[in-house]
């Protein structure tokens, strides 16, 4: 059992140490020769204009939000398919209640337009959904 | 693991004077090393695969240069970001951007450790196998957001941004498409699940054709997977032609190379598990690999299963050459609206079926009609 797990561990190790290794060959072969135009920041050739480390609306904050319920909720299920055809009609019932809960808050969430990127594109922006 | 140190230590005498833990951290450091070995290949020889089909489809003729036919350019390519120069901007946390494509390769990387590559080729039969690949791929999305945010530059932090959401939201379809799976195996345990396949019926012991459900839901699954790994036409996160190059703009030489790696590492890992899950696994139709000598067993079986993988591989290079890219909202709501509901909906039916048939598959049902 422990032992299965420690393959993982070597798996990460050595996955680690070979980008380190890489980039410890590629530094020793490569030219070194920077100059403050090569390090300025990308901006398809223009003069960077300020940071790009700015307050701005990522958009998904709610959608992040969904995501955690649904994927706690993934992560409740698979218990649950693993003894799904020991326990058999009970199980689903059990089952089918938990997602139809989850459904109806989908459906909710979907009605207020929060699956909607873009929420000022809604047909009703003065509606309930449109702040 | 231990199996398998038990077995070679009764094969040859002499190791039997060598400490047990030695043998067993051993065989682990030479299993992960073959096996990084592969996905290093898989990554150079699937960009020259790509550039190739992408030439075929756009009635082009790809790269043609180095070698006969262009088959060494990946070896080429490989030199070159070895030895360009690697820049990090000025502006950037360097911190967090060194630190980057450590999570996006080693999340890559890590879920090789349970792919079934054969009857007894596998690195660790974990028992929560399918779960355990869901959990460590998702430590690619920590890279990229790391990738887009330390940049500080506005193209990879949307790059970034998008790429968190797009990869969380398809995260979910990907479970529970993959649950019917799990459900017909009644276990997470990749082997256990590409056992449950076999059988004398060929291919139609295969969990594609189990049920109509599963049937769909192999095609939830490589839909919403295609997404989960970034490829177009869901590549939104990179879109060259809006994004420039999206969360991995400010990366030069070996260092992109590993976000590069770690694409193609990923795209294997969505073909090797829909194999797995759906398609069989390592089982060769008509053939029993298991009833088989040990070496042609194995050698067979890894040979169905790498066949199976690659086709699945090709397919979604073909999807990438021939689909347009969707709009970030049209992503949002393909996830949401469509795939989620539709896996909700597609388990439930799995699971009923599962209760009236007694779990047993159409195709089960005819032979057992012809006796």
């Amino acid at each position: 059992m422990l032992t299965e797990f420690a393959t993982v561990l070597v798996f990460i190790v050595l996955g680690a140490v070979t980008v380190a290794l890489m980039l410890g060959v590629s530094r020793l072969l490569q030219p070194r020769d920077q100059t403050a135009v090569k390090l300025s920041t990308y901006e398809c050739g223009e003069v960077p204009f300020g940071s790009s480390w700015v307050q701005f609306n990522i958009r998904f904050y709610v959608i992040a939000l969904i995501f955690i319920v649904f994927d706690v909720e993934v992560a409740l299920l698979y218990p649950w398919a693993v003894i799904f055809q020991r326990l058999g009609l009970l199980a689903f019932v059990e089952a089918l209640v938990f997602i139809v809960i989850l459904m109806a808050g989908l459906a909710y969430v979907w009605k207020e337009g929060d699956l909607d990127w873009v929420r000022a594109m809604q047909e009703n922006p003065a509606g309930k959904g449109g702040k | 693991m231990e199996s398998f140190v038990h077995s070679l230590v009764k094969a040859v005498p002499v190791l039997s004077g060598v400490p047990m833990w030695t043998l067993t951290l051993t065989a682990m450091i030479l299993s992960a090393a073959v096996l990084l070995v592969f996905a290093l290949t898989f990554g150079g020889v699937g960009s020259y695969v790509l550039r190739k089909v992408a030439g075929d489809i756009q009635a082009r003729i790809g790269p043609n240069r180095v070698g006969p036919n262009g088959i060494l350019q990946f070896l080429a390519d490989g030199v070159k970001l070895v030895l360009k120069e690697d820049i990090i901007p000025a502006k950037a946390d360097r911190f967090l951007f060194a630190l980057a494509p450590y999570f996006v390769f080693v999340g890559s990387f890590a879920a090789f450790v349970v792919l079934p590559f054969g009857v007894g080729l596998i690195a660790s039969d974990l028992n929560i196998g399918v779960y355990y690949v869901m959990a460590v791929t998702s430590l690619v999305v920590v890279g990229v957001l790391l990738a887009g945010w330390a940049s500080n530059n506005k193209w990879a932090l949307l790059g970034g941004m998008r790429a968190a959401a797009q990869i969380v939201s398809y995260e979910i379809p990907v479970g529970m498409a993959l649950m019917p799976a799990v459900l017909i195996a009644g276990s997470l345990s990749l082997q256990d699940i590409v056992r449950s396949q076999g059988g004398l019926l060929g291919v139609f012991g295969w969990n594609l054709f189990h049920n109509p459900f599963t049937f769909f839901s192999f095609f939830l699954y490589f839909t919403a997977a295609q997404a989960e790994t970034n490829q177009t036409p869901f590549d939104l996160p990179e879109a060259e032609s809006e994004l420039v190059s999206g969360y991995n703009v400010e990366y030069s030489g070996i260092r992109f190379g590993f976000f590069f790696l770690a694409e193609f590492g990923d795209m294997f890992v969505v073909a090797a598990l829909a194999t797995a899950c759906f398609l069989g696994g390592w089982h060769i139709p008509f053939l029993h690999a298991e009833a088989l000598p040990a070496f042609w067993g194995n050698l067979l079986s890894l040979g169905a299963f790498l066949a199976k993988a690659f086709a699945l591989v090709l397919v979604m290079m073909w999807i990438r050459w021939t689909l347009p890219r969707l709009r970030v909202d049209q992503l949002m709501r393909m996830a949401w609206k469509y795939l989620v509901p539709l896996t909700f909906v597609n388990l439930l039916g799995v699971s009923l079926w599962l209760l009236i048939f007694k779990g047993k598959g159409i195709p089960q049902m005819i032979a057992s009609l012809f006796g």
